[in-house]
């Protein structure tokens, strides 16, 4: 079939052949729309095809995404009283007298704390060094296969793992300690230094990319002025790297807030806080977090009171969506830019 | 003592406002003159600035002093020879300008006055560098490196303030101390001597990646100037610049060059001939011609110098 696009399809503007006059070559519609383009654009079939399908993709996410949110949004308002953010969790048969999540609500962030606080400056020196060291460079490679190991093992795995660490005898100042030696193994300290592992690599990417986008030319002003090594990244690279190192922590956070099978397994099943008696009893307490909340009163777990699950969801939610918020106004506050 | 006395080619560029100016030239070959060494009679204009030396005192010499020279420096990476066996000297008071085609060595040789070549790993060095009688080898490398700074093609202050990028080279390891008061005469000093005063004194606190491209060169030329180099390295300082920060940067280098031997390298002939006293023309690693800039430029003594400056000046 031929068909002249000319006239099939007319554009705004005059393309070669539309003007008699026109010196340039004239298309040859017959060839090309047996082809099936379009001289509009030049797209085949196949393209359009893959076009339309890329927006419908597109937009079902954004449906996905908001009927998340607004069905959330939906239950957990409905459920949510302000008291359940300031009462505790208690044990009954009675719903009504279960109280609220004010303990899983202190135990995500005193959890997120704690992750982030090892996680933070670990991550950081590990970026420093592969960056701005990273020899010899067998160990380097090393690290970063460490580092991908580590993002890749699978929060529950972690989480045995820790157990299986933390409940050794020499590591009993890191959680309760029963009659007769036996290490709990389960505490805030064990839970975070675990959930740090999670965090770790959000960190070390982002700190990495930041030190990375810094011209070796500003490394070597630096130099320049007499400064040795440390003082260069401490003065000069840390500072400019600063908005990454926000980035990936607060990444971080945003993971340890939603990690469940951590907390099953090394915060405790106790719903309500319980600090170990001693020095940093808190810490060395049990706990629960919104994540474990969640669980534990959704029609899975033993409480089945899912009006507090979802309104406990809804805060969680509330909570990660504030961070991923955090990460893109650090994002967009202006980071250092040399040509 | 051998001198050679040369007439240099006065009137091009911002240079000619100055009154032209009577110059000997030490051949470094057969003469090494070492500080404070005085090449001539007793000298008139001991004490005034090269640029006061002129028309008035016609046939009088000038005062030359050298800041640090090589001999016969090589430096490879791997099996490439950047820089072979050049031997040249850097002198206060005047503009020392490197040009030569892209590869040709000449940003190796600059970055070896002040050992930053050292960082590239494959980097070998032979021959000896010297700064005021003394190996740069016996120097600590970041004593060396305060006493010869360096200017890189693309402007690089620091993310921090204006007055913090000035007082950087002057704290200690990177601590805070010593406190802003006592810093600060030698930070306004700095900025005045870079020209960048005026623009900036109301807003030291302000961060310096908020200024133009023109001025934040400007501010790390203030940035070395602070811990008071005896020589500057400037690698293609202008070659990110509009025309007009150019002109400015220009003319603060040459008012520099009476406090700060200045080695620039350039790939603009045009800025060669403006702003240097002494051109050294480097090829394939090799130095293949050095002298005044009107004898490189007007009567270059090689034929590779007369092929490469003739594009621009033929």
């Amino acid at each position: 079939m031929s068909i002249d696009v000319r006239t099939a399809a007319p554009g705004p503007r005059p393309g070669p052949g539309s003007d008699p006059t026109d010196p340039r070559p004239k298309p040859k519609p017959s060839m090309s729309a047996a082809a099936g383009i379009s001289h509009e654009t030049g797209w085949s079939v196949g393209d359009r095809v893959g076009l339309v399908a890329a927006w419908v993709c597109g937009i079902s996410l954004c449906v996905v995404a908001a009927s998340i949110v607004l069905f959330m949004a939906w239950k957990g308002i409905q459920f949510l009283h302000l008291d359940m953010l300031t009462t505790s969790p208690e044990a009954s048969l009675d719903q009504s007298k279960t109280g609220g999540f004010l303990d899983p609500l202190v135990g995500t962030l005193l959890l997120t704390v704690i992750g982030i606080a090892f996680a933070v400056p670990t991550g950081v020196a590990i970026a420093v060094w592969l960056t701005e060291y990273g020899r010899p460079s067998g160990l380097a490679r090393l690290v970063e296969s460490g580092v991908e190991i580590v993002a890749g093992t699978p929060s529950i795995v972690l989480a045995i793992f820790g157990l299986l660490v933390f409940q050794q005898s020499f590591m009993g100042i890191f959680s309760f300690t029963a009659e007769g030696g036996a290490v709990f193994g389960r505490s805030f300290l064990t839970a975070g230094a675990m959930m740090a592992l999670i965090a770790l690599p959000l960190v070390i990417g982002s700190t990495r990319e930041a030190l990375n986008t810094i011209p070796r030319h500003v490394r070597e002003a630096s130099y320049a002025l007499g400064k040795d090594k440390a003082s260069t990244i401490r003065r000069v690279l840390l500072p400019s790297a600063r908005s990454g190192i926000a980035t990936g922590a607060t990444l971080g956070m945003g993971r340890i807030c939603g990690d469940t099978a951590i907390v099953v397994i090394l915060l405790g099943a106790s719903m309500q806080t319980t600090p170990e008696s001693g020095f940093l009893g808190l810490f060395r307490g049990t706990g629960s977090t919104l994540t474990s909340y969640v669980y534990n009163n959704s029609p899975a777990g033993e409480g089945n009171a899912p009006d507090k699950a979802y309104a406990a969801a809804f805060v969680l939610l509330m909570i990660v969506i504030l961070l991923n918020f955090v990460v893109s106004l650090i994002g967009k506050r202006n980071k250092p830019q040399w040509n | 003592m051998e001198l050679k006395e040369d007439q240099p080619q006065n009137g091009s560029g911002p240079a000619a406002d100055v009154p032209p100016l009577r110059r000997i030239v030490v051949e470094s070959e057969t003469v090494p003159i070492r500080v404070g060494d005085y090449a001539g009679p007793p000298d008139p204009n001991y004490g005034r600035e090269p640029w006061q030396v002129g028309a008035g005192s016609e046939g009088e010499p000038v005062w030359v002093e050298e800041r640090m020279r090589t001999e016969d420096l090589s430096i490879a990476y791997g099996d490439k020879r950047a820089v072979k066996d050049v031997t040249i000297e850097v002198n206060s008071g005047e503009v020392l300008a490197l040009i030569g085609p892209s590869g040709c060595g000449k940003t190796t040789l600059l970055r070896s006055l002040n050992r930053l070549v050292e960082l590239t790993p494959a980097a070998k060095r032979t021959g000896r560098i010297i700064l005021d009688d003394q190996s740069v080898d016996d120097f600590d490398v970041t004593q060396l490196r305060s006493r010869v700074g360096m200017l890189f093609q693309q402007p690089n202050p620091f993310p921090m303030s204006i007055f913090d990028n000035v007082a950087y080279g002057l704290r200690e390891r990177g601590s805070k101390k010593p406190r802003k008061k006592i810093l600060e005469p030698i930070v306004v000093d700095a900025l005045e001597r870079a020209g960048l005063w005026d623009e900036v004194s109301s807003n030291l606190s302000h961060p310096a990646l908020a200024l133009s491209g023109g001025q934040q060169q400007r501010l790390c030329i203030a940035r070395s100037l602070a811990v008071s180099p005896e020589v500057l390295l400037l690698d293609e300082p202008c070659s990110a610049l509009d025309p007009i920060s150019t002109s400015i940067i220009e003319d603060t280098i040459v008012e520099l060059k009476s406090e700060v031997a200045i080695v620039i390298v350039t790939h603009n002939l045009q800025q060669a001939a403006r702003i240097a006293d002494r051109v050294a023309f480097m090829y394939l690693g090799d130095m293949v011609e050095q002298g005044a800039a009107g004898q490189v430029f007007g009567a270059p003594r090689e034929e590779r110098t007369q092929d490469y400056v003739g594009g621009g000046f033929g």
